[in-house]
């Protein structure tokens, strides 16, 4: 599984942290979205599909 | 209980596609149709009043997802072709066109319909804001325009006179409240959006309703106040609210007070579901009714009732989040602030234009809203959401 996030889509809602804290977080400046790890472990795959999901600009993509 | 054999979406917008993208990712491998009553393949609507408005985005751009991702989810997507009627013991839904689609479980993701001045379709020049073809009608109406009224002073209202500001228009908002977005944020946010908004050069007329339009030879010539006082203008914006988009459901006996009323698993018979704009639900926490029209709202109680219908059903209990960008304030709020709310600032400094405040209203938080400090109130929502489990009791 590959994380791909599209900083310019990204409206730092931060709900992609809420849901997936082992993997994403935000700039403190500005809130954008950053990758902690971008090829997450098979065990946080759900929880980071389910952050794709709830991110309100679609701005994360997940390539399995 | 058995997930349905055949699930009907009517409404192709954010609600009504996250709900098939959450079916399909749970497993469900029945039969799903899709009624969109608009052409365009499902769209974001954030973006209309801002990137699309303004032209930084071109129109394709706000598609939620491409051609081939919605030709994965094996779903039958019918567009332009609006629901009209439903008939609720059968889970019939009659269209436009003639078609009759019936299935075991109907998800209603219609949204709403923005209001309207009386007379305003008579009127060139007066627009919404609520589609695709709005914000493009509205845009290209701004290019040949120089003097813009936006009537309504509520978010889009907000959003809508910052665009046409950054555009070079000569802007004047115009509204019934004290300050911008005065009901949504309260006395202290709204005065600082109100000197953003001055000193960016948007003409605000604060405290005034709006009596109507005037006109020649069919254009709109400028909006006319309650006091008598005409705004000219070649281009007018009418943001006043929207109304929840029920029409067709007049006569199918569902239990209609602003939305479509459902239980507290979004349910409003039956196998029949309610989600995202047009969605009035019992939220257990807050004791009552709540619709909310906001993005993150659209996804979330699609997910919701995707896992209800799939047997895993439980109360739907979001913490509200909605945000808007006006020139580069970026506002961000979780929760409820309810207009008479005692609002302490927690981080950060209202002059400086990077903070966060604190709602509390009866004796708890009851939300956080911060001000280009996204990442600081998203840190502070958990308090929001302890607040909320602790003391379940009405949010005014």
């Amino acid at each position: 599984m590959k994380v791909v996030v599209d900083e310019e889509k990204c409206v730092a809602a931060g709900q992609c942290v809420a849901a997936a804290m082992d993997v994403f977080d935000q700039r403190e400046e500005d809130g954008i979205v950053v990758v902690l790890d971008e090829h997450p472990p098979p065990e946080l795959a759900d929880e980071v599909r389910n952050a794709a999901a709830v991110c309100p600009a679609l701005a994360i993509r997940i390539e399995e | 209980m058995t997930a349905p054999a055949h699930v009907l979406v009517v409404g192709a917008a954010a609600s009504g596609l996250t709900t098939v993208e959450a079916l399909r990712r749970k497993g469900y491998g029945g039969a799903i149709t899709v009624l969109g009553d608009e052409p365009h393949p499902p769209y974001d609507r954030p973006p209309l009043s801002k990137q699309v408005l303004s032209g930084t985005w071109e129109p394709a751009r706000t598609e939620l997802r491409t051609g081939e991702y919605l030709a994965g989810l094996q779903a039958e997507f019918h567009l332009g072709d609006p629901a009209t009627a439903l008939d609720v013991p059968t889970r019939t839904v009659r269209t436009q066109s003639g078609r009759e689609l019936r299935a075991d479980a109907v998800v209603i993701a219609t949204g709403v319909r923005a209001r309207t001045l009386p007379g305003q379709e008579l009127l060139a020049g007066v627009h919404v804001l609520r589609t695709l073809d709005d914000s493009l009608a509205l845009r290209a109406d701004l290019l040949a325009a120089t003097r813009l009224v936006v009537v309504g002073e509520g978010v889009l209202g907000c959003e809508i006179a910052a665009t046409a500001r950054t555009l070079g228009l000569d802007v004047t908002l115009a509204g019934p409240l004290a300050a911008p977005m005065a009901l949504q944020v309260g006395p202290l946010v709204s005065e600082a959006l109100a000197a953003l908004h001055t000193e960016r050069g948007v003409r605000l007329r604060m405290g005034a309703g709006v009596a109507g339009l005037t006109g020649a030879g069919g254009r709109v010539t400028g909006v006319r106040l309650a006091t008598g006082e005409v705004l000219p203008a070649d281009v007018v914006v009418v943001a006043i609210g929207a109304v929840p988009a029920t029409d067709w459901l007049a006569d199918s006996g569902l239990e209609l007070d602003n939305g479509v009323v459902c239980d507290a698993r979004c349910r409003a018979a039956a196998g029949i579901y309610a989600v995202g704009d047009v969605a009035r639900w019992h939220h257990e926490h807050l004791g009552r009714l709540l619709r909310l029209e906001n993005r993150t709202n659209a996804t979330e109680q699609a997910m919701a009732v995707a896992a209800t219908l799939l047997g895993e059903e439980q109360a739907y209990l979001p913490v509200p989040y909605f945000w808007t960008d006006q020139y580069d304030a970026k506002l961000q709020v979780h929760g409820f602030l309810p207009v008479d709310s005692q609002v302490d600032v927690v981080e950060g400094d209202v002059t400086a234009r990077r903070f966060v405040a604190r709602y509390h209203h009866g004796g708890r938080v009851t939300g956080v809203l911060g001000w280009n400090m996204p990442k600081q109130t998203r840190l502070r929502r958990q308090e929001v959401v302890d607040a909320l489990r602790s003391t379940p009791a009405p949010i005014p």
